[in-house]
């Protein structure tokens, strides 16, 4: 067969592997947004550290972080010490990806005998200790348990030792450490799959295949840049932050082969866990980019360096340790916005307006030190979303996340697991920016507890204060709003209890519109009057 | 009345009919006739009972499968359907799984719901988890409603509140006040059609009923007038998604219970095929113009599902469609067939399917105006197709067309001889339906390797060989009549009911008086539905669980005894579960809790797999028609292959390849290094030269 067919067809067996690695780790792992979400990675690296396929799994926030993670453990555990059955592990939120809930775990692949490459594979724990899914720790040390680079297994054999540690610093024990053997159990699944394909194929080795993904996919990035006008462009996005508002700068360069993002002027760093480490900051900025550009190129060492990303150290989105990041995602779902503000500049036409972009998931829990002794004691994330930005050609999206990959959990399921009552949960009429294009609309959710016993809420919101700004001409979405049905306003960041027989009301923000509202189509406009997407 | 047997399978396409009597079997191909489908199945109903010599009033039975409903969700020709919901909940089945299915396309859009928001409405009431009331149905409100919709002239409403699965009062007093104000019109409750948990799919599976209900009952009606009209008034069966088969007057009221037919079909085919050949770890591998469907079968058994998705709008992406949750035989389908497009990408790879050249314009080579290259293109310039043949010899191949479309969209970009292209398409689409199947079995915690296939559909036979090369498959076994292959099926499908109910219980707080008043009543709903068409045959009953360790999102399968449960069972059940877990995921996990979300009874009319068929003694083949020169994928290398004509082949003859077997419908491809031998059946199996 002709060579390059050839290294094709491997390729996608290549792929192929790495997401049966993803599929055994999604159906086993415990937490929900590992299972509902998606929100794992696997993937498959050279004896360097080259990744050289990536499953395509639901949340962008792996999408570089994982792939330099491994090059950390490599510095630490040099490749020839490496022995069929080991694996190493780390939660490390700036060699990993980015919180102490990340964890990692690297193995060795072994064919007929000889080392061959590594698997790395990445899920989001039920629980880490710490203050738990709360962002108000001041450091790092507050959000539970640490994990340095070390091995985990060594020749098959588990270090006990450190599963005895794993164990006793966190809530959910049991389900812990079924996610530390289903990462573990998906690595052996990739290398028994890669040592069929190597059987298969007739290869001893990666390095010519790995090449050729490599050198195609580097090309197939510079290809797709080099249609792009040359320059540079910066662009500036106010957002609510904690106590003061928090202001995110970016400017983006085209070049020749590479696209550069520096997040110089970007605000301090904050006592709160909505912290970004860089590796985090990197994967929501490629991701945000590659959407654009280089969209159809798989994720692999040739295009991870298509996207240089940089910014100050101590800014909120290069925080160093020991700055608590639990809830880094807050500001890193942020920035694609931000880095389209730029790209609007040099690519005019193609670019969406501002979504909601911050995920509006309600962590809502009760229990001894958060609202008193009485009633069941309980504790639930559902992940919910306001509206996304309009695009140059369509309306945005309604109540669906972006740049987040999440789903919902059924309001069904979390009332047969939680003494909570929806009592609404609609399409917000009237929340989208108007435009040319309108943005999406996000939604209303209000939720109360069966017992009338008080409940807590983890707050997280963005765009209560900043809204979506609208693009080319069209308006800003609708600001987002956390409320008690009795009418108090609450704060969108911290915890709040609602009392005894109160009920939440969320409202979650719009989406930007796009172009001038009065060139939108009439047929449309009459069709959102009709049925309640705008209001009178 | 006499022992022939009808069975029908009307396809977007086609609508093929089988006839078994007892000196024979008939198949019949002919186009659909969309405006009125039952014309073309009376029409090829008396065509080939003229055929077979056999009279209208010999035909005991007619089992019938169709996409009509299917196409009527895919195309949107449903009713107009209003949707009532709890108060607070209408836009439920617009927001769906507030999910982006393709992460990296900025210009994803989701499916437009079968009803618009001005027809979804809220009705105040309300239910808890545990089936309380927290707010009762508001009466006058609901009957203002439902004059408003008549007004509106809407005939087809859905109603779908929540919990009803738990306390379905309001569902059915709803239902109640909507036959008195609505007299005229058809109403699906989610409380029978879907009582599970998870009010998305719930609702969208009610609607996707009430929207297609107007539309069946009336063909259902026409054909059966037509059939008796016709001197055929014999039983007329319908065939479900589940693989079993029932009764007209069930389909009426829960048609949405009939998509996905012919795929059903064509596994139950495949079934009795394993059994035939004594196969305990099957592979089915079916192939035809637009996708490839790939299901495992173990131990005569297939993997069941509770899932699927109707019009996957978005090159088959899960999450594209519309959920609807009914009993399915679970397979993994893929934009993959002989229609689909290949075009080389930005990086020069070489990418195929999910769009489908379809049958207008086509393929490059059946000369109707299609330039894009298609699998069937490739086969062409390959030299696996002979021009004269293809479709019985109705479409003459121009195989220059397809060698053209071929060099000029893959090979000349890629800097490849034209036939290295089309092997090029070959192996990618190979390759991409092999990947299929891998991550198919390992999210069952299976295998392909070590399995046997069993292909069929148009296309199958010519990729059998080489995807069951890549799956490590030592035997593949393609079936007589593969291109009418559902139809073929139907007539071997029991008579069954599947009824489900969500009722969450945790083992810890395990309720065994409630398990059995829950199964009773599920036994008697299902037994009501069996007996209509099986009055007196034994009737089997299986249970299923669908369980978790608390604190999981999705619940796994259990096979539970079909018996009364004691108060201690729980521990059973236990161990039950971890069974299952185990099988599924290679361990269970110590100390966590399990529980229960739903349960599932199934009700089967008995029916006996055909048993192993032994092998017939060794003939001669006959010499070979000609030759063509056969370029095989695997090695690149072109040569000339013996060419047989399939019906030339009798029982116990073998031979090797490289070697092409010409039918009507299909052409098989023997590879080098295989041999092709017919057993009793006549059906051919390729296993490795020896």
């Amino acid at each position: 067969m002709n060579t390059d067919i050839r290294y094709q067809v491997m390729w996608n067996r290549l792929l192929s592997v790495v997401e049966e690695q993803a599929r055994t780790l999604v159906r086993t792992a415990f937490s929900t947004s590992a299972r509902e979400a998606g929100d794992i990675s696997a993937g498959v690296f050279d004896l360097d550290g080259q990744m050289l396929a990536q499953a395509v799994t639901g949340t962008p926030g792996h999408v570089n972080s994982m792939a330099r993670s491994v090059v950390h453990f490599i510095r630490e555990f040099p490749v020839h010490t490496m022995k069929p059955g080991d694996h190493y592990i780390t939660n490390d939120p700036w060699k990993g990806t980015g919180h102490l809930y990340d964890l990692v775990v690297t193995s060795p692949a072994f064919h007929d005998g000889k080392l061959v490459a590594l698997f790395s594979s990445t899920t989001h724990l039920v629980d880490i200790g710490g203050v738990g899914q709360s962002a108000e720790g001041k450091q790092v040390f507050h959000e539970g348990l640490f994990i340095p680079l070390i091995p985990l297994a060594r020749e098959g054999v588990v270090d006990e030792t450190v599963m005895r540690i794993i164990r006793a610093n966190v809530r959910e024990p049991v389900q812990v450490e079924g996610d530390v053997f289903a990462l573990m159990a998906c690595n052996e699944t990739g290398e028994r799959r890669l040592s069929a394909m190597m059987a298969e194929h007739g290869l001893a080795e990666l390095d010519a295949l790995g090449d050729y993904i490599i050198t195609r996919s580097r090309a197939g990035m510079t290809a797709a840049i080099q249609k792009l006008p040359k320059g540079t462009w910066k662009s500036h996005m106010r957002i609510d932050g904690v106590t003061d508002p928090i202001d995110l700068h970016a400017t983006v360069t085209i070049a020749e082969d590479h696209i550069a993002v520096d997040y110089a002027g970007t605000s301090a760093a904050v006592p709160f866990g909505i912290n970004c480490p860089l590796c985090y900051t990197e994967a929501y900025t490629a991701f945000g980019v590659k959407c654009l550009v280089g969209a159809e190129i798989p994720n692999n060492a040739g295009t991870l360096d298509a996207v240089l990303v940089t910014a100050p150290e101590g800014s909120i989105v290069n925080a160093p340790f020991p700055f608590p990041v639990t809830a880094r995602s807050t500001m890193g779902h942020m920035l694609p916005d931000v880095v389209y503000g730029a790209l609007d500049q040099a690519i005019p036409g193609r670019v969406p307006a501002e979504g909601t972009s911050n995920l509006w998931n309600l962590k809502l829990g009760a229990g001894p030190g958060y609202t008193g002794p009485t009633g069941p004691a309980f504790m639930v994330t559902s992940f919910h979303s306001g509206g996304t930005g309009a695009r140059p050609n369509l309306d945005g999206l309604s109540a669906t996340p972006f740049p987040s990959g999440v789903r919902n959990v059924p309001v069904e399921v979390t009332e047969a697991i939680t003494p909570l009552v929806i009592w609404k949960k609609e399409l917000r009429e009237g929340s989208g920016g108007a435009g040319r294009f309108r943005g999406g609309l996000g939604q209303v959710i209000e939720v109360g507890r069966r017992d009338g016993e008080p409940f807590g809420i983890f707050a997280t919101f963005e765009r209560v204060k900043h809204p979506a700004r609208g693009r080319a001409g069209g308006e800003n979405g609708a600001r987002g709003r956390l409320s008690l049905a009795s009418g108090a306003e609450l704060k969108p960041k911290g915890f709040h209890v609602v009392p005894a027989g109160e009920r939440l009301v969320v409202e979650m923000p719009g989406g930007g519109g796009y172009g001038d509202p009065a060139d939108r189509d009439s047929a449309a406009a009459q069709r959102d009057t009709a049925l309640g997407y705008t209001r009178e | 009345m006499g022992e022939a047997r009808l069975a029908v399978d009307i396809g977007g396409t086609f609508t093929d009919l089988v006839l078994e009597t007892p000196r024979g079997t008939q198949e019949l191909k002919l186009l659909t006739t969309p405006e009125a489908p039952e014309r073309a199945v009376l029409e090829g109903a008396s065509a080939i009972l003229a055929a077979a010599g056999c009279a209208p009033g010999e035909v005991a039975l007619v089992v019938h499968g169709t996409t009509l409903a299917t196409n009527a969700l895919i195309e949107r020709k449903g009713a107009p359907t209003a949707l009532l919901t709890t108060e607070g909940f209408r836009d439920s089945v617009e927001m769906a799984y507030e999910h982006r299915f393709e992460q990296y396309d900025l210009s994803m859009q989701r499916p437009e719901p079968l009803v618009p928001r001005d027809l979804r409405l809220g009705v105040r009431e309300r239910i808890a988890a545990d089936g309380s009331v927290l707010l009762a149905l508001d009466e006058d409100g609901l009957r203002a409603t439902a004059r408003g919709l008549r007004a509106r002239g809407i005939v087809a409403v859905a109603v779908c509140f929540l919990h009803s699965f738990t306390n379905a009062a309001h569902e059915r007093r709803a239902g109640e006040i909507l036959a008195e104000e609505m007299p005229d019109a058809t109403i699906t409750l989610s409380c029978e059609v879907a009582p599970e948990i998870r009010e998305y799919e719930r609702a969208s599976t009610t609607i996707a009923n009430a929207y297609v209900l107007p539309l069946m009952g009336r063909y259902l009606a026409a054909l059966e007038d037509g059939l008796k009209a016709a001197g055929m008034g014999c039983p007329l069966l319908m065939m479900m998604s589940s693989g079993g088969v029932t009764t007209v007057d069930t389909a009426k009221r829960f048609p949405v219970r009939l998509v996905e037919s012919g795929p059903a079909g064509g596994a139950i085919l495949a079934q009795a095929v394993a059994a035939e050949n004594g196969l305990d770890q099957v592979l089915a591998f079916d192939m035809g113009g637009t996708t490839a469907k790939l299901t495992l079968i173990d131990a005569l058994e297939f993997q069941r599902s509770r899932s699927f998705e109707v019009a996957r709008a978005y090159r088959f992406i899960q999450g594209s469609g519309l959920p609807v949750r009914i009993p399915v035989i679970e397979l993994v389908e893929i934009g993959a067939g002989g229609g689909s497009i290949a075009r080389v990408d930005a990086l020069g790879r070489i990418l195929v399917g999910p769009d489908s050249a379809g049958s207008v314009p086509g393929p490059a080579c059946y000369g109707r105006g299609g330039v894009q290259p298609t699998v069937t293109d490739a086969d062409a310039a390959l030299g696996r197709l002979d021009p004269s043949r293809f479709a019985g010899g109705s479409i003459g191949l121009d195989v220059a067309r397809a060698e053209a479309a071929v060099g000029g969209a893959i090979a000349a970009p890629l800097g490849l001889a034209p036939r290295q292209g089309a092997v090029g398409i070959a192996e990618i689409v190979d390759e991409t339906m092999a990947n299929a199947a891998r991550v198919h079995a390992v999210e069952n915690g299976k295998d392909t390797a070590g399995r046997a296939m069993i292909a069929f559909g148009g296309a199958a036979p010519l990729h059998a060989a080489r995807l069951a090369a890549k799956l490590g498959i030592a035997k593949v076994v393609v079936p007589v009549g593969a291109g009418v292959g559902s139809a073929h099926g139907f007539l071997r499908a029991p008579i069954a009911y599947e009824v489900v109910r969500s009722r969450h219980m945790r083992l810890d707080g395990f309720d065994a008086a409630m398990l059995n008043a829950l199964f009773a009543e599920m036994r008697a709903e299902a037994e009501a539905v069996v007996r209509m068409g099986a009055p007196e045959a034994a009737l089997t009953e299986t249970r299923t669980g669908f369980m978790r360790y608390r604190g999981q999102g999705h619940e796994i399968a259990v096979a539970l005894p079909a018996r009364a449960f004691e108060p201690d069972d729980a521990a059973a059940l236990r161990s039950a579960f971890e069974a299952s877990y185990t099988a599924l995921f290679g361990r269970v996990i110590p100390r966590l809790e399990v529980e229960a979300m739903t349960f599932a009874l199934s009700l089967s009319a008995a029916r006996a797999l055909p048993g192993r068929v032994p092998d017939p003694p060794p003939r001669a083949a006959p010499a070979a028609t000609g030759t063509r020169d056969v370029t095989d994928p695997a090695t690149g290398a072109t040569e000339p292959a013996a060419v047989f004509e399939r019906t030339a082949l009798a029982p116990g003859m073998a031979l090797p390849g490289p070697a092409l077997i010409v039918e009507d419908g299909t052409t098989t491809v023997v590879p080098r290094g295989v041999s092709a031998r017919i057993n009793a059946l006549h059906q051919i199996v390729l296993e490795a030269a020896t």
